[in-house]
Parts: structure tokens; C-alpha cells; sequence
């Protein structure tokens, strides 16, 4: 039923976890079935130079969260934003049909992690500017 | 690798006792059995002597079983059987936590007009007598209602539902397609008027079930077609399967007794070892009112599907209820028709066991289990870190 990735990264998961004092953290929920995901990042330099994830959810949600942070690692936060859930299910070498609502999910953490960190900075200027 | 199956409630093995019956009904004795000639009649005495083992397996007449495609062609002529021995519109009652056989079934008939009450349970789910007492009306024409559920194995009280509506002389049908060959069925203990049943759950063939039809119950037909069944159901039988389900109904009753209690001295280290080992987990289900070969738990911040994935690899068949499992992403109807929580229901895993497993097998699984919760566990979001 799923590919040989998908099982790949479905075993031996990437990235797993949580960064300790994450530039960005994005958290969402699955509204179709239920299933949770938080994909945290570590930004310099406008570079994502570390990506950790954590997902409540079948083995596609997992295999796809995975995936996503492969392909986010050493990206620029640009080049990150550009990253869509399409593009996850292709570099998993396709997801089954009814299986492709959990790729949405890891796109949007991701998405979610980098609108936090945009704000976050924005919110940082700011306060350097007021001061 | 090793291989454990656990998913004895989806199907079973063909005992090779059985599948020996079948091959003779397939090759030798592969007559029709409505035929007059020798040929015919061989076929005809293999149905018939299948015909008693099944109707003994249960303390029914043989004349009162009727063959039929399986368990869900046999809820299907049930409850549309009776349906259609009357011209009116009609009222019926069942349960929330019916297999689809008769679930989508009842929804059918609502197509058609008549009306359906679907009872309630509760937690554990266990369908309360006097609902049904309180549900009859002056219409109601059959009330439906399982004797073991599929998914948690809860033994429902059919023998008081049974009594029930008899004293309002309403038909009663069981669908006892999971308790037949694991606990002991008597339609007359049960005062059951319909019965369905499927060899396939019983170390028979797929394909082939039955429908009991107690004497003077009026049933229509739901085909049309021939005479076979006395004009009940038509077409030429499946003689290989019916054999085979023969076979398996004797096996079945001569050692009911050893397999249950085996199955429920397995059930029992199973349930028992996954609490000693695992935290927050919770058992769906009556604890004891259940199936000797049903163990279901919840599994709390973990999801079914990548439970069962991890477990396969491993050479472990279960089974699940969670949304990430089902084709319209709902949790199982059962589960939540018990009150259970959406996010709890997703971490709900179904291991049944039978014949073939051993108290080696159950240490095997838990040890695989506990290591799959703890990895997954480590990679969910919900769950507190350092616990398992
Ligand atoms: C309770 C119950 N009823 C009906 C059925 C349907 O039986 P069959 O597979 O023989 O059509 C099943 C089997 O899945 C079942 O568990
Ligand atoms: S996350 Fe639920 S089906 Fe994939």
C-alpha cells in the first residue's frame, strides 16, 4: 500500500523531537481524522539550520513529516515557504488517494513554523526600534 | 520471520479437516444436489449431514437452517425477510454497534419507508433490555440485536432481549456471527427467532453462512430463483462450501469447551501483561462480559495505523478502529456509540486470537508492542515525555 520511502521514513523517522529554544514552532491539527503535528525550527542567518517534528497520526503523516524536514534542512526561509505538500508526496514517491490529506499537514506545520518565526523576528525589530 | 496472527475476528484458517471435506465435494462428489440421479444425491447427502452438524452446533433442527452466502447475506434476509412478509410500512429496532451487515442494512429499509430506532450503549457496550422494551411499538416488526460485537466482544444480554419481545410478540433476530464456535449458542436458551452465522469465523470456508429460521417463523424471500432451501433462497448450493462449513460446525462443538477456555486463559495474560507493561492504556470493552478471543485496547497519544504497521513488521496481524484506517477518516461507529473519545478511539487496537496461538506468541507481542508504543510514543506530540 505505500511506498518503499514512505516505509522508510515510517521506520527510521528523521528529525525527530523538539528544539529547546526554537526560533519557530508551528502546531496543527489534522481536521479530516484527528492527527496532531508540530514541526519546530532553528533559524540563522535566514537559514533553517536545524528542523525537528513531532506527529500523533498514521504512517503517511509521519512518513511525510519526515520527509519535510529532509527537505527543509539547510534550506533559506524563502526557499522553505516554496515547499508544498505536493512536493512531499512526490519526493515520497506518491502517497495512496485516500492518504494525501496527511501531506497537507506537514506542509502547514512547516508553513505555520515559519510564519512564527517571521513574526517573531518582526516582533524583535520592533522592540529594537521602540528602544 | 516469525509470523502471529491475531485477527482471528476479520477471518480464521481453514482447519485442514475441512478444507480435506471440500476438496472431496470439489472433485469426487461435485454433483447438484436437486439432481435425482446418484451423482446429485451424493452431493445431496454432503449437505445434508453439513446441514445437522450446524443445526446440532447450535440445538436448532436441521430444517430450520437455511443456507446462505454468508453472514451478511443472512443479516440481510433477516431482516428484509421479514420485512417483506407484510405489504404495511414497519418499525424495527437495533443497536448502534451492529456490523454494517445490518446497520446499512436497516438504513435500506429506512429508504423504503418503514422506521428504525437504533438503540444506545454504554461504555462498555452493553445494550440496555428495557431500551428495547421501552422502544417497542405497535408496528415494530423485528427488534435486532447482536450476541457478541465484532470490534470489543461485548456478550449482549439477547437471551433477556429475547424474552422481551416475545412477551410483546415482536420477531427477535441475533447476529451471532462472531459467538458461534467460541462460546456456546442454544437458540432455544436464547429464545432467539432468526439466527445469522458464517463458517469463515469458525475455521471454515468464506462464502458460505446460514440463517436459522426457528419453525413457524414466516420469512419471504429475498432472491428469486429456484426451489433449493424449500424456496427460500434459490440457486444451485455451494456443496464444496456448505460441506466444509458442515465440518467445521463439528469440530466447533466437540471442543467448544477446550477452545474457550483456552482462548480465555490467553485473552486473559494478554490484557493483563499489556497493563503491566504499558501505561494509559484502556480496555474497550465489558471486562468480562466479552468474546474469550477478544482483547481491544486504547492506546492513549498513539495512532492504530502506524501501531499495526510497526507490528506487521514484526510478522504480528491486528487490527484497528482508528479514523487514519477507515476510507471516510470516521473513528469505528462502535467505539464511538460507546461515549469513547475521538483521540482515544484513534489509539484503539483489536487483537483476536484462536487456534494457532500460544503463550509464546503472547509474550512475543507484548514485548513488540511495548517497543512500537515506545517509539511512537517518543514521536508524538501528546504524550508527556519520559513516560511510555
Ligand atoms: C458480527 C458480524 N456480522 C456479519 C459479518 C459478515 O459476515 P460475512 O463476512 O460472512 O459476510 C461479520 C464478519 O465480518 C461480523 O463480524
Ligand atoms: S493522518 Fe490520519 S489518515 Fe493520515
Amino acid at each position: 500500500m505505500y511506498s518503499e520511502k514512505v516505509m522508510d521514513h515510517f521506520t527510521n523517522p528523521r528529525n525527530v523531537g523538539k528544539i529547546e529554544n526554537a526560533d519557530g514552532v508551528g502546531r496543527v491539527g489534522n481536521p479530516a481524522c484527528g492527527d496532531i503535528m508540530q514541526i519546530s525550527i532553528k533559524v540563522d542567518n535566514n537559514r533553517i539550520t536545524d528542523i525537528k517534528f513531532k506527529t500523533f497520526g498514521c504512517a503517511a503523516a509521519i512518513a511525510t513529516s519526515s520527509m519535510v524536514t529532509e527537505m527543509v534542512k539547510g534550506k533559506t526561509v524563502e526557499e522553505a515557504k516554496q515547499i508544498t505538500n505536493r512536493a512531499v508526496a512526490e519526493a515520497l514517491d506518491g502517497l495512496p488517494r485516500n492518504k494525501l490529506h496527511c501531506s497537507n499537514l506537514a506542509a502547514d506545520a512547516l508553513h505555520k513554523a515559519i510564519n512564527d518565526y517571521l513574526s517573531r523576528s518582526k516582533q524583535a525589530e520592533t522592540d529594537r526600534a521602540v528602544e | 520471520m516469525r509470523r502471529i496472527y491475531l485477527d482471528h475476528a476479520a477471518t480464521t484458517p481453514v482447519r485442514s479437516e475441512v478444507a480435506e471435506v471440500m476438496t472431496r465435494y470439489l472433485t469426487a462428489n461435485w454433483g447438484n444436489p436437486s439432481s435425482p440421479h446418484s451423482t446429485g444425491q451424493e452431493a445431496r447427502k454432503g449437505m445434508d449431514d453439513a446441514r445437522k452438524y450446524i443445526a446440532n452446533l447450535i440445538n436448532a433442527s436441521p430444517e430450520e437452517i437455511i443456507f446462505t452466502s454468508g453472514g451478511t447475506e443472512a443479516d440481510n434476509f433477516a431482516l428484509k425477510g421479514v420485512t417483506y412478509t407484510r405489504d404495511k410500512k414497519q418499525h424495527f429496532i437495533t443497536t448502534k454497534i451492529e456490523h454494517h451487515a445490518v446497520l446499512h442494512c436497516a438504513e435500506a429499509l429506512e429508504k423504503e419507508g418503514h422506521a428504525v430506532t437504533y438503540l444506545d450503549v454504554d461504555s462498555d457496550g452493553l445494550v440496555d433490555p428495557d431500551d428495547v422494551r421501552r422502544a417497542i411499538r405497535k408496528d415494530t416488526a423485528l427488534v435486532s440485536v447482536m450476541l457478541a460485537n465484532n470490534e470489543v466482544g461485548t456478550v449482549e444480554p439477547v437471551a433477556e432481549i429475547a424474552r422481551i419481545c416475545r412477551e410483546h410478540g415482536v420477531l427477535f433476530h441475533t447476529d451471532a456471527v462472531q459467538a458461534v464456535g467460541q462460546i456456546p449458542v442454544d437458540v432455544k436458551k436464547l429464545g432467539v427467532d432468526l439466527l445469522s452465522m458464517s463458517a469463515h469465523k469458525l475455521y471454515g470456508p468464506k462464502g458460505i453462512g446460514a440463517l436459522y429460521v426457528r419453525k413457524g417463523v414466516k420469512i419471504a424471500p429475498i432472491l428469486y430463483g429456484g426451489a433449493q432451501e424449500r424456496g427460500r433462497r434459490p440457486g444451485t448450493e455451494n456443496v464444496p462450501g456448505i460441506a466444509g462449513f458442515g465440518k467445521a460446525a463439528e469440530l466447533a462443538a466437540a471442543e467448544l469447551n477446550e477452545h474457550r477456555e483456552k482462548l480465555t486463559r490467553l485473552r486473559e495474560k494478554l490484557i493483563e501483561e499489556i497493563f503491566r507493561r504499558i501505561e494509559d492504556v484502556k480496555l474497550n470493552g465489558h471486562r468480562r462480559r466479552r468474546l474469550p478471543g477478544n482483547v481491544n485496547v486504547s492506546i492513549k497519544y498513539v495512532e492504530g495505523e502506524s501501531i499495526l504497521l510497526n507490528l506487521d513488521l514484526k510478522g504480528i496481524a491486528a487490527s484497528s478502529g482508528s479514523a487514519c484506517m477507515s476510507g471516510t477518516l470516521e473513528p469505528s461507529h462502535v467505539l464511538l456509540a460507546m461515549g469513547i473519545p475521538r483521540e482515544v478511539a484513534h489509539g484503539s487496537l483489536r487483537m483476536t486470537l484462536g487456534t494457532s496461538n500460544t503463550e509464546d506468541d503472547i509474550d512475543y507481542v507484548v514485548d513488540v508492542l511495548e517497543e512500537t508504543v515506545k517509539k511512537l510514543r517518543a514521536m508524538s506530540p501528546l504524550a508527556s515525555p519520559g513516560r511510555c
